[in-house]
């Protein structure tokens, strides 16, 4: 005889240890089961784009460290971009070997973190993340050495970057670049063959791939549905051309493709890094000649990286001064929760909560 | 004051839950708006008075001494992370600067169970109420850390249309962390600074973090 | 290397598709009329030679005397890129602009933004609420005649 159930709905957040800081979720439930889903974002909307018209571009870096503020690099690396295309800048070439450098220890940090939570929403509280932690200090440490902060780094400047590294750095990377494999393979026999881990994940919060791309879905997401786009391949920016690397796949668009996806990516980082210290060459980290003020002449560019979440997306639009006139941040975290609804009505509510940890946002960069 | 239809939140395919929302957005956007208009002064800093005629009381002061070492060494922090600052805070519970150390590892996600709410990061006008009611749950004694300069004042969100310039316009604070993010060990100090503060509280006085 | 289509290349396949509906181009983007962008959005989706599957921003811009809607779009098939420019409210209230959520869902969130920072309206779209501010806030605080 079933049983006869009434929708209740629920509200989740803003303050709840696995909604990754401040989101907001209104469920109904049928029994255990999401019958609707409402997402409520803002919590922690700052303004930062209305404030970047105020600001002029180099102090706009400092802002853009705090919008994902585990991936203060490659957030700097898109700006700067942007504005060197908005500029007409030539960077250094030993400035952007050092911003490539720094931005996939980033991106090794930011799929850390990513894999630590995922997995403290499957319910292993706390082991994990003191795995994943241990080694993002190390990168952190090594962020203390390029520019003296450990997370909102401001490293990077139009043209290069506004400090060579030490010397003491080269070693410390070559260190961390010999363990890193390592420390994968650690969480490897730890998590990827657990068997409680197999059965929450594999076959849950499928999506088809073609549904990902119109929802404008990008990122580690995107290559676990079997979709091989990758801005660093497809649009190579910066010297991401002269680097050999393979992107990971998974065809089963489930969690578990999204957390293998993130676990190979940070393989093939290494390697990237690597590759660049062997091709680094010496001299002036910037040019000299680029101002402090920077007055682009009027127009509009849009410049886009792949970020450790997905494509992040500068539009800058100047009128000739010192600050920027308009400036938009295509936030992958943000419009990769457009499909949120969709991939957790139907499942249960552990499974809502696996598949939301799966996903990899940052609220920072989700309300900016 | 319009009265409205009791909504009832149960979806049916043609009519999802968002569409059903809409009442709810605008009392919660009405609570907002009030507390935006309400507080402008700032709490002042908790203060600790212990009456004359009790400080130079043995019993009294032996009893202190034994209740503030128990609530100094068991201080359990809130699992409240905000912003950027929030992972200063994971850091420093991880294994590297360890607060557990200090009796103070198991972060609570209850706010019934919790006694240091560490306010890790910017505060927008959005949250305000939700920090507003997390602090009103906790139980006393109850202290307040901000950590770094956004709970603080604002800090480089100070101009921000939608940006609390400083927590303590919204609950009182005890011990503020300065930094952009304070690092793990910075906050650890802070800590150590509050445990000096619990060790002057006294049964006589007033309790611990009260308005 | 994503080939980025200049604005006059993107105006022709536009004009193809639907004919009478691009207003002027220039050097990078097309611009389009806003009555006939739904018609337009669908063709570049679907005709095989545009193939727009992936749209990558929405974003609005105030120029104090209009409002431009800018649509940056991605073709993941032949890897090319093109903006479209959408001109509206020249009277400065209640701009109107149709809604892409029909053919690309990615739109949903990112015009909703636009909806709460800068005040135009998405006709057709299945969920217009503010999103990163509470309802009852005064204002559009992206428009540059916000005053804190």
């Amino acid at each position: 005889m079933p049983i006869r159930t009434e929708p209740v709905t629920v509200n989740i957040g803003p303050h709840h240890p696995s909604t990754h800081g401040v989101f907001r979720l209104r469920v109904t439930f049928d029994g255990e089961v999401v019958v609707d889903a409402e997402p409520v974002f803002g919590y922690l909307h700052r303004g930062t784009e209305k404030l970047a018209e105020e600001r002029t571009y180099v102090q706009f870096v400092t802002l853009s460290d705090r919008m994902d503020y585990v991936a203060s690099m490659t957030n700097n690396q898109g700006f700067m971009l942007a504005v060197e295309k908005l500029a007409g800048i030539t960077p250094s070439p030993r400035g952007v070997w050092l911003r490539m450098i720094a931005a996939e220890l980033q991106r090794i940090a930011s799929h850390l973190v990513g894999i630590g939570f995922f997995l403290q929403d499957l319910g292993a509280f706390g082991t994990p993340l003191i795995y994943v932690m241990r080694e993002r200090e190390r990168i952190l440490d090594l962020f203390e050495m390029l520019c003296g902060a450990r997370i909102t780094v401001s490293y990077m400047r139009p043209g290069g970057v506004f400090m060579d590294a030490p010397q003491d750095f080269w070693p410390a990377l070559d260190t961390f670049l010999a363990d890193m494999p390592h420390y994968v393979d650690e969480y490897e026999r730890l998590i990827t063959g657990n068997e409680i881990v197999l059965v929450r994940t594999k076959g849950t919060g499928k999506v088809p791939a073609e549904t990902l791309v119109n929802a404008s879905v990008s990122g580690p997401m995107l290559r676990a549905a079997g979709l091989d786009w990758d801005l660093r391949i497809k649009d190579p920016y910066e010297y991401y051309g002269r680097v050999k690397f393979d992107v990971p796949l998974a065809r089963e668009s489930d969690n578990f493709a999204r957390y293998i996806v993130r676990i190979q990516e940070m393989r093939e980082s290494v390697k990237i890094i690597r590759q660049c210290v062997e091709q680094i060459e010496p001299g002036p980290v910037r040019p000299k000649e680029v101002p402090f003020l920077i007055r682009p002449p009027a127009g509009d560019v849009y410049a886009h990286i792949e970020g450790p979440k997905g494509e992040l997306g500068y539009y800058l639009v100047s009128d000739g001064t010192i600050a920027p006139y308009r400036c938009k941040v295509r936030a992958p975290s943000f419009i990769n929760l457009t499909l949120l609804r969709d991939m957790l009505v139907g499942w249960k509510v552990a499974d809502m909560i696996v598949t939301f940890g799966s996903i990899d946002i940052n609220m920072g960069e989700v309300d900016r | 004051m319009v009265e409205h239809e009791p909504i009832a939140l149960t979806p049916t395919p043609d009519n999802p839950l968002f569409r059903q929302t809409y009442e709810l957005d605008r009392s919660e956007g009405a609570v907002i708006n009030q507390m935006r208009a309400t507080h402008i002064e700032q709490f002042p800093d908790p203060l600790i008075e212990v009456p004359a005629e009790f400080r130079r009381s043995i019993f009294v002061g032996s009893i202190d001494a034994l209740l503030n070492w128990g609530r100094k060494s068991s201080v359990f922090p809130l699992m409240m992370g905000l912003a950027c600052c929030s992972f200063e805070m994971i850091a420093s519970a991880m294994s590297r600067w360890d607060l557990s150390r200090f009796g103070m590892e198991v972060f609570r996600a209850s706010p019934r169970q919790a006694d240091l709410m560490i306010v890790s990061g910017t505060v927008t006008w959005k949250m305000a109420p939700v920090v507003r009611r997390l602090y009103d749950q906790m139980a006393e004694p109850r202290w307040v850390i901000s950590q770094g300069v956004c709970a603080t004042s604002g800090g480089p969100y100070y101009e921000s249309y939608s940006v609390v310039p400083g927590v303590n316009k919204i609950i009182p604070v005890d011990v503020y962390v300065p930094g952009c993010p304070p690092r793990p060990d910075a906050l650890i100090y802070g800590i150590m600074q509050l445990h000096e503060k619990i060790k002057r509280y006294s049964l006589a006085g007033r309790a611990a973090g009260r308005e | 290397m994503t080939i980025v289509l200049g604005g006059e290349q993107v105006a022709s396949v536009i004009e193809a598709i639907t004919p009478g509906s691009v207003t002027g181009h220039d050097s990078s983007a097309a611009w389009v009329r806003a009555e006939t962008w739904p018609a337009v959005a669908r063709g570049l989706h679907d005709r095989p030679e545009a193939d727009f599957k992936f749209l990558n921003s929405v974003t609005g811009v105030d120029y104090i005397d209009h409002f431009v809607i800018v649509y940056h779009l991605t073709s993941l098939g032949h890897n090319h890129s093109a903006v479209i420019k959408i001109r509206c409210g020249e009277a400065r209230e209640d701009p109107v602009v149709p809604s892409a959520v029909p053919v690309w869902r990615g739109a949903d969130l990112q015009e909703r933004e636009v909806y709460d920072l800068m005040g135009i309206r998405f006709e057709g779209h299945p969920n217009l609420k503010r999103v990163m501010l509470w309802e009852g806030f005064p204002g559009h605080p992206h428009r540059k005649d916000f005053l804190r």
